[in-house]
């Protein structure tokens, strides 16, 4: 049995873990699951056939009333008036210096109703920041604690949802956009979204039903248990950003290549100082790299070209689809071409790495 | 799950001491403990080793850790089989997972080494 630390949270499926044999880890405040069978195993579960994700420990805020869109224009990185009822988009809310407050995804769920999906450990940051900056008839507010998100990604994916729901969504729902659908009575947002590069959706629903709706998706053959171990594989792979390792409020979406999710013909916080990096450009960017061999460089690797240390790992692992070390890393603008040999070293080993363009992982 | 044939350290490493031969490699508990074993560096053979020295690196998909000499002496086998297949020391630890043969010199470290029933032991105690 896991030791029983008071001071992390569990989500309303950790019953359903221990059970399933995982191996809780602590992962920013929570109590969550690495891992059921292995890593490796979880990792092509996903790509190869369909994988089921614990994600309720991610925040969920509304933010709703009649100036909301305007007051998220101004707060929000991506353009908000041409997102359509029932569609979602990527975005950063930026500090004043174009520094990254969080990564998220923003719903609208109504005409003036919108549903931000944040990290867990900046939930509270956002809705303050958020609070400061909207107009006084805008209300924001914390719904993660009744809100449950599962994750169903992987080739299979829509194939389960149309045997547990009846929920043909092939003609219909595309990538980015959601609807409302109906799991044994439980009323469920499916989002067709997600974090690993596959095709899938994620579940938003009330937290109490977590329990059924987990076993329900868990009843398709095909559909297996995946912890957090191979969610970090499976993004790395792809390129996407960690908020916490490869993004922060020290760096821009500019700085971490991210820029396509930056609308520059709307007024937003943190417009100026990119306009700024734009003209003068940035001096590091975030790059993918791939290592010679399995071994793989950590988060903390120092970057070397011709002995020079020109930046920093931020995500480093084994990619079980490359059979390779990967990662990223922030590095000197100038040098950050792909195909660029590098060196990768903690002061004790040095690895042998190139730099690569996103996704790491070219199917 | 532990064998009774074998020496344990208590950085999870198992030792089979043959006269003056040692077969080392990793625990059962150490492989599920590390996860899925993704690499790893094997010392080079001939290399002199001492008791704590780092002989050996084991990367899983999550972390780096390494492998102490528990005795000192000489390498004279490695299991070039995990360059390729590390993932072995997952499926067979105490067996087809050996990493490293050893002839040893002298008794230094031997008075660290566990038996089976102090190891068991000792994984309970220290969960």
């Amino acid at each position: 049995m896991p030791e029983r630390d008071l001071n992390l949270k569990r989500t309303p499926l950790y019953e359903e873990h221990l059970k399933l044999g995982a191996k809780i880890v602590p992962f920013s405040g929570w109590s969550m699951p690495l891992q059921y069978t292995g890593i490796i195993d979880e990792h092509f579960q996903t790509r190869e056939k369909v994988g089921l994700f614990d994600i309720c420990h991610m925040g969920e805020l509304v933010v709703e009333g009649r100036a909301a869109e305007n007051d998220l224009e101004k707060l929000l990185s991506c353009s908000i008036k041409d997102i359509a009822q029932g569609k979602c988009r990527y975005g950063f809310l930026l500090n004043g210096s174009g520094g990254i407050i969080d990564d998220l995804i923003v719903f609208r769920t109504g005409e003036e109703t919108f549903m931000l999906v944040v990290n867990s450990a900046t939930t509270q940051k956002d809705l303050d920041w958020i609070l400061q900056n909207i107009s006084s008839e805008t209300k924001a507010r914390d719904i993660s604690e009744e809100t449950a998100k599962i994750d169903l990604q992987g080739p299979g994916s829509s194939s389960v949802i149309k045997q547990v729901t009846g929920y043909d969504e092939e003609t219909k729902l595309k990538r980015f956009s959601f609807d409302e659908i109906s799991l044994e009575g439980i009323k469920i947002l499916l989002s067709r979204t997600g974090y690993t590069g596959e095709a899938g959706y994620e579940l938003f629903f009330d937290a109490p039903m977590a329990p059924r709706v987990w076993q329900a998706l868990l009843s398709c053959e095909e559909a297996k248990p995946i912890g957090l171990g191979a969610r970090d594989t499976l993004r790395m792979e792809m390129g996407y950003s960690l908020y916490g390792n490869d993004i922060d409020e020290t760096r821009s979406p500019l700085e971490a290549s991210l820029s396509a999710f930056v609308c520059m013909e709307k007024d937003f916080i943190g417009k100026t100082a990119l306009i700024k990096q734009l003209e003068e450009g940035v001096e590091q960017v975030l790059k993918g790299f791939i290592c010679e061999g399995r071994r793989s460089a950590r988060k903390g690797f120092s970057v070397i070209i011709k002995g020079q240390t020109i930046g920093k790992v931020t995500s480093g692992g084994f990619s079980p689809s490359m059979q390779k070390g990967i990662g990223l890393c922030y590095l000197d603008a100038e040098s950050s071409n792909a195909g660029t040999e590098i060196l990768l070293t903690d002061g004790k080993i040095e690895i042998k790495a190139v730099i690569s363009d996103m996704p790491i992982y070219k199917r | 799950m532990v064998p009774e044939d074998l020496k344990y350290t208590k950085e999870h490493e198992w030792v089979k001491v043959e006269g003056t031969k040692a077969t080392i490699g990793i625990t059962d508990h150490a492989q599920s403990e590390l996860g899925d074993i993704t690499f790893i560096e094997l010392p080079e053979i001939g290399s002199e080793i001492n008791v704590s020295d780092s002989i050996a690196t084991v990367e899983s998909v999550k972390a780096a850790s390494d492998i102490y000499a528990p005795l000192a002496g000489k390498v004279t086998e490695v299991n070039e089989a995990l360059e390729s297949s590390p993932e072995v020391v997952n499926q067979s630890p105490y067996d087809e997972g050996w990493i490293l043969k050893v002839e040893v010199s002298g008794d230094s470290g031997k008075e660290n080494l566990m038996d089976q029933a102090a190891y068991e032991t000792y994984i309970k105690e220290n969960k």
